[in-house]
């Protein structure tokens, strides 16, 4: 495999440095957030010294630069998803906001009373909820593809729940707590031979894979800025232009416009027509240092990288009497979720915490998952670019440890 | 003995401890000791909302002094419970609801009073002194 400089890459991010209770962090929790290189926080820092301004509204130079410095971000997101058009880029709050953006509008337009919305069982609440929300507005019926024991979409199940009446697809790419990878482009497809849309939560796979929307053929596509090393409060919506114009809007505000009058106001079109009001211009003008920082590594590298650490890891911890993974689906990326006997995985959570290591316990926002695992919750460590097998090596020891005080 | 003198001799026992492993050592072992709610009352109306696990409190008044019982389904969470429950459990409603819980700081276990998702010790501590309330309430 190619040289990857962990060395190099652990100095760019100043947090890793710091301990906690004493020992130094081991920082596992990637899934819930990722720390930030340095070139992102100098980057907050220099916009609000040297950029700050309102955008998109200004005749006066600092306005100028904050836009175009905001514009760049969406140039560099296009090419980062590969989507055909900027103006298919809509800029949001986080990938909440960008499902809900889509639930809400496309909705609207789409779905009516006896209408039908697929999701998983595998999904975020955030890619629950807002269809929940839908289908309670418009009287349509969510339902849900079974999850089976290994952690992986029952395919016959989905083909079967395809039919006339279901108007979009809303599927996660890679489970935050399983750590499934899900076989997306056969989804993609079998929903578009019956002209059925798919929506793919990518909130946990922007930062681990190449994604690339044209090649996914896929109409909507969300994630968050925070995930992928960049700051919080920012995300993005990928939609299909033919998608997106069709879409009444959905937030109505300052920026959205064309025309205003009590009469009749006029919106604006693709990509400010879904872009109501000032948004975070600081994450938005970093996030494009985050692309950048990914891509001075290469997400192929980043992903080969990080399939060795997550074999590594797997293999270390089944070594652990009584551990037992969830989620063994055969493909897999960034995350493993873990049960040690009867203990109960805060407890787990607690005692790695006094070492210093940072892992997420509980239900990770999937208490649907939970229920139909018949668990509590999980104890999950999620990985990042910057973990290293000695930190693996550290988190076994932990949980050997935490294992020994709590039987 | 008061609230105040347990609290006292617990804020003593645990500076005796080196690390924290000793001293989680000696809250699970506490934990151990909790006087058991009645299986019969492991229901909704007993759970402590705001817990990761599974926290159910129960309240009886015997002599005018409230004797809690409680279980959890976490070892470190039963540890807490437990001690919450020697520190405030055989005393009146009044002296409970008027207690001033200053040991939890002291003994180091502050991080657990943070009103996050994950740990319930606020929400404990809460129903606690709603049943002394309540209690004291019914008595007058």
């Amino acid at each position: 495999m190619t040289h990857y400089d962990i060395h190099s890459i652990r100095n760019d991010f100043p947090i890793l440095k710091r301990s906690v209770n004493g020992k130094p962090l081991v920082y596992l929790d990637n899934g819930a957030s990722t720390q930030k290189p340095q070139s992102v926080i100098d980057a907050i820092n220099y916009y609000y010294t040297s950029q700050n301004s309102n955008i998109h509204r200004g005749v006066h130079h600092l306005s100028q630069i904050a836009t175009d410095a905001y514009e760049v971000t969406r140039r560099k997101l296009k090419s980062f998803i590969n989507s055909k058009e900027e103006h298919e880029i809509i800029i949001t709050k986080g990938t909440t906001d960008s499902i809900n953006l889509v639930a809400s509008s496309f909705g609207d337009a789409f779905v009516q009373e006896g209408d039908e919305v697929i999701i998983s069982a595998m999904e975020h609440h955030s890619n629950i909820v807002p269809w929940q929300l839908l289908c309670e507005r418009k009287k349509a019926v969510l339902k849900v593809i079974p999850v089976n024991d290994e952690g992986e979409l029952d395919m016959d199940a989905y083909r079967q729940l395809l039919n006339d009446r279901v108007k979009i697809v809303a599927v996660t790419y890679i489970s935050n707590t399983l750590g499934t990878i899900n076989p997306v482009k056969e989804i993609i497809e079998l929903a578009h031979a019956k002209d059925i849309p798919v929506l793919l939560d990518a909130a946990q796979a922007i930062q681990h894979v190449s994604v690339d929307v044209q090649a996914l053929d896929v109409d909507f596509l969300a994630f968050s800025g925070h995930k992928m090393y960049g700051p919080t409060g920012i995300g993005v919506l990928y939609g299909k232009e033919k998608w997106l114009n069709a879409m009444p809007p959905y937030q109505g505000g300052g920026d959205m416009i064309k025309d205003v009058s009590f009469e009749k106001t006029t919106y604006n079109e693709l990509p400010f027509k879904f872009e109501a009001g000032t948004p975070n211009i600081a994450a938005g003008i970093t996030l494009s240092f985050a692309i950048d920082y990914i891509n001075s590594i290469g997400i192929d590298k980043i992903a080969q990288y990080e399939y060795e650490l997550l074999n590594y890891a797997t293999s270390e911890l089944l070594e652990i009497e009584g551990l037992r993974i969830i989620g063994t689906a055969k493909e897999k990326s960034g995350v493993i979720s873990f049960l040690v006997g009867d203990i109960h995985p805060y407890d787990i959570g607690v005692i790695l915490d006094k070492l210093g290591i940072a892992v997420r316990t509980g239900h990770h926002c999937t208490q649907p998952l939970m229920k139909r695992f018949g668990i509590p919750g999980t104890v999950r460590a999620s990985i990042g670019l910057y973990n290293t097998k000695e930190e693996i090596d550290e988190l076994v020891k932990g949980v050997k440890r935490a294992v020994s005080m709590l039987s | 003995m008061t609230i105040n003198s347990i609290q006292d001799e617990l804020i003593e026992d645990f500076s005796f401890f080196e690390d924290w492993m000793a001293k989680y050592e000696y809250i699970i072992q506490l934990g151990k000791e909790l006087p058991l709610i009645d299986e019969v009352y492991k229901k909704p109306e007993y759970i402590i909302k705001g817990c990761q696990s599974q926290v159910w409190l129960h309240a009886d008044l015997v002599d005018g002094k409230i004797i809690f019982t409680a279980d959890s389904d976490a070892i470190i969470t039963k540890g807490l419970v437990s001690l919450m429950v020697k520190v405030l459990s055989n005393h009146s409603p009044q002296e409970i609801a008027s207690s001033d819980l200053y040991f939890i700081d002291q003994i180091g276990l502050k991080e657990h009073l943070s009103p996050t998702r994950a740990n319930g010790l606020l929400s404990m501590v809460k129903q606690m002194k709603m049943y002394a309330l309540i209690m004291q309430a019914e008595n007058k």
